[in-house]
């Protein structure tokens, strides 16, 4: 009896054991039971030992009094408020620091960066050195230094450093005046923004003109004018309603002001100088990434070294500076969560700290405060890719 | 008629070469240059020689306690005092032999590896990463041989320090290969999205929320009866943490393969795992050093937070000894000592790191 002859003219059926997509489907099934079979039994673990140590569960602890007095609040808040103030307090703290240490990394960032650069030898080791100091050491240490070994031998309040007899540094704070807006100073906030309307617009048409005719317009010096100007007459006209509240040595201490306090003003300057470092490099790395060629055609189209820096330059090294430079705003900002090592009442220090001490209700304040940090990142990097989508390259 | 006689050659101006040349172009061209000098030099001559003079010339050394620093600059004094914590944590003095030899052996092991020549180098380093630790752990921990047991509780200082960063990484490295390829396999969406969430989640907190979680959370995430002690929670928060770091850096190097050698290694029939293994992750490990080694030093520096959850490595031993009553008020000295040894450490790697980038920078990149 003969085989039957194989039908060569029909390829031959795979298996389906060799079937890429039956693989494929077959490896995401067994991935997602693993994971959800794990999220059970972490789930399953987490509620009967939470049971059995009488933890009570959800998030009404939100409306209990906390009965903790925080260091410093930017709305009102006292030992009678609910632990969901608390949390606002300490979410609003965390993005004060994290505000003033993006301005101020920026600030110092491409200073250093572009002194980096400098064609001055002493200027560039200086950079150099200050590059590789503060990066090579923990944040957290420089925190340290800052509150602890520099803070703590600050001279008291009678023998404060003083500037100006405006401004006072002692052991206690960094005390600067705070401004008093009286009345009808509404007429010079609505001259500001009128003002920075009028630039948009201004700016706008002078970039239509320069398309349709090439003539360019003194951009820079009319907003400039008209950004100070406006706001100035109106101010000076309706009887510069603005006064200085300043800070005045009184008994022991400081009255009046506005006062930084010590925790803030460390995290600050560390955060700062920390991730200036990082950002120096960054912007030396996105100007050096513009090869010299660009630098020599703009001259040999006659564009003035000023011109070449704003037109050629600064637009291309900022396609490379953008990225990497969000990423550092984002360090800054989940480093921030440092600050319960020096004891600044942010996020992290009344809510997954004293909160959590207090009413022992670990999963869901974690999950918070994670969640807070989470969306604070999203929202930055969400930020940073709309304006690196305006800035990136426009090809045809 | 005149024969033409050349100028003979003139030596160039006094002005533009030599010492005074090199002034005159790197210090003082144009005047804001020049301004930008005596500024930078008004700050160096103001700054440097009481910096120097605390620290050196009017500094104490040697001694046995405070009455020893009179000379008004810095006591190292305290740092001679406290050296041996700093370094070994609460770790007995007399079993601090097994540490030196844990980091000492490390060392020795370690410096083939730095040799163009040595042949072994995959070996050595695979018995780096994947056995060593278990040695070392064996030895730090003792219970065997007849080595005395000392608790994880007694670790601290600058080894501890060191043993974090370095578990933290090895752990990290092959969890973070497995979340790239993940995040890479663009025919299995669920598992991408899966190692997607994984990795962007890590990269969204701060290490000192992960370490809070591991602290306070991982234990309710245990059945009854079983528990780790802190060190192996705070490695776990740490682990996870660097392996989404690790993944990102991975990611890089994947992305930098060209399409070609997937493509060859599916034409030779290679499955998934032998194609990876063989053709795809050996290229792009070794473009990816570079930035292991920048995530390490991440990590390293970040060590110091574990300080949150009651762990004492060298800066929290340096915290730990201000607080003592007879050194109080020497904060500068242990600060700027510890600043000096996380700087050694950090500097060199990233000098090391750069290094091997233009090392191994043969043309893998688009």
């Amino acid at each position: 009896m003969a085989e039957p002859a194989p039908d060569l003219t029909r390829p031959a059926r795979p298996s389906r054991l060799t079937d890429p997509k039956f693989r494929a489907l077959v490896f995401q099934i067994l991935a997602t039971l693993t994971v959800v079979a794990f999220l059970v039994y972490i789930v399953h673990n987490t509620l009967t030992n939470m049971e059995q140590r009488g933890i009570s569960t959800g998030f009404g602890f939100l409306d209990r009094t906390a009965g903790f007095a925080i260091l410093q609040s930017l709305i009102p808040y006292s030992e009678t408020s609910t632990y969901g103030r608390t949390f606002v307090v300490g979410l609003l703290n965390t993005i004060l620091v994290s505000a003033l240490g993006v301005v101020c990394a920026t600030l110092i960032g491409f200073v250093v960066g572009v002194l980096r650069l400098s064609s001055n030898w002493l200027i560039k080791k200086l950079a150099t050195a200050y590059i590789e100091t503060f990066r090579n050491i923990p944040l957290l240490l420089q925190i340290f230094f800052w509150y602890f070994a520099i803070g703590f031998n600050l001279p008291g309040p009678r023998q404060s450093i003083a500037i100006g007899e405006t401004v006072f540094l002692n052991n206690r704070g960094l005390y600067v005046p705070a401004p008093v807006f009286g009345e009808g100073f509404g007429w010079t906030l609505a001259a500001i923004a009128v003002a920075i309307v009028a630039v948009i617009v201004l700016a706008h048409w002078a970039r239509r003109r320069f398309e349709l005719t090439g003539q360019s317009f003194h951009t820079v010096y009319v907003s400039l004018a008209i950004l100070l100007g406006l706001p100035l007459l109106v101010f000076v006209a309706t009887g510069a309603p603005l006064s200085w509240d300043m800070p005045a040595l009184q008994g022991f201490n400081f009255r009046g002001g506005l006062t930084v306090i010590p925790e803030l003003f460390a995290l600050t300057l560390a955060l700062s100088i920390y991730t200036a470092a990082f950002i120096a490099e960054t912007v030396r790395s996105g100007i050096q990434s513009v090869s010299h060629g660009q630098t020599e055609a703009a001259s040999a189209l006659g564009l003035r070294p000023s011109w070449t820096l704003r037109l050629v330059i600064i637009p291309q090294a900022m396609r490379v500076i953008i990225p990497p430079l969000t990423s550092q705003y984002l360090n800054l900002t989940k480093n921030s969560s440092l600050a319960p090592a020096i004891g600044y009442p942010d996020l992290v220090a009344v809510f997954a700290g004293t909160t959590l001490n207090q009413t022992g209700q670990a999963v869901e304040i974690i999950a918070i405060t994670m969640a807070v940090y989470l969306t604070l990142s999203l929202v930055i990097s969400l930020f940073m890719n709309w304006y690196n989508k305006r800035m990136a390259l426009k090809e045809r | 008629m005149a024969e033409f006689v050349p100028h003979p050659e003139l030596p160039p101006p006094a002005s533009s070469v030599g010492v005074i040349g090199w002034l005159r172009r790197n210090l003082f061209a144009g005047w804001l240059n020049s301004l930008l000098t005596v500024a930078a030099l008004y700050l160096v001559v103001t700054a440097l020689p009481p910096l120097l003079n605390w620290a050196f010339f009017s500094a104490d050394f040697v001694g046995e306690s405070r009455d020893a620093c009179d000379s008004g600059g810095a006591c190292w004094v305290f740092v001679n005092a406290r050296f041996s914590t700093f370094m070994y944590g609460f770790y007995p003095a007399a079993q601090a032999w097994r540490v030196d030899l844990i980091f000492g052996t490390l060392l020795l092991l370690m410096s083939p590896l730095f040799f163009k020549g040595f042949r072994y180098k995959l070996q050595l380093g695979g018995f780096i990463l994947f056995v060593y630790p278990w040695i070392a752990f064996g030895l730090m921990h003792g219970g065997l041989l007849g080595l005395p047991v000392v608790e994880t509780a007694k670790w601290g200082g600058l080894s501890l320090t060191l043993l974090l960063a370095a578990v933290g990484c090895i752990a990290a490295l092959p969890l973070g290969v497995l979340l790239a390829l993940g995040r890479r396999s663009t025919n299995m969406p669920v598992v991408q999205t899966m190692c997607v969430v994984f990795i962007e989640f890590w990269r969204g907190v701060p290490l000192i929320t992960v370490l809070f979680m591991s602290s306070v959370m991982l234990p309710l995430f245990l059945p009854e009866g079983v528990s780790f002690d802190k060190l192996l929670r705070a490695l776990i928060g740490i682990t996870l943490f660097q392996s989404a770091y690790m993944a990102e850096v991975v990611r890089g190097g994947l992305q930098a393969i060209p399409k070609g050698q997937y493509e060859a290694a599916d034409a030779l029939g290679l499955g998934y795992w032998r194609k990876m293994g063989l053709i795809v992750l050996p290229q792009a490990l070794k473009i990816v050093i570079p930035g292991i080694v920048n995530t390490f030093i991440a990590l390293f520096k970040d060590t110091t937070l574990v300080i949150i959850v009651g762990l004492l490595e060298i800066l929290g031993m340096v915290q730990n000894a201000l607080n003592d009553p007879n050194w109080l008020g020497f904060s500068t000295e242990g600060y700027v000592f510890t600043a000096f040894v996380f700087w050694i450490f950090c500097f060199s790697m990233s000098r090391y790191s750069q290094w091997l980038e233009r090392k191994l920078h043969t043309g893998h990149k688009r």
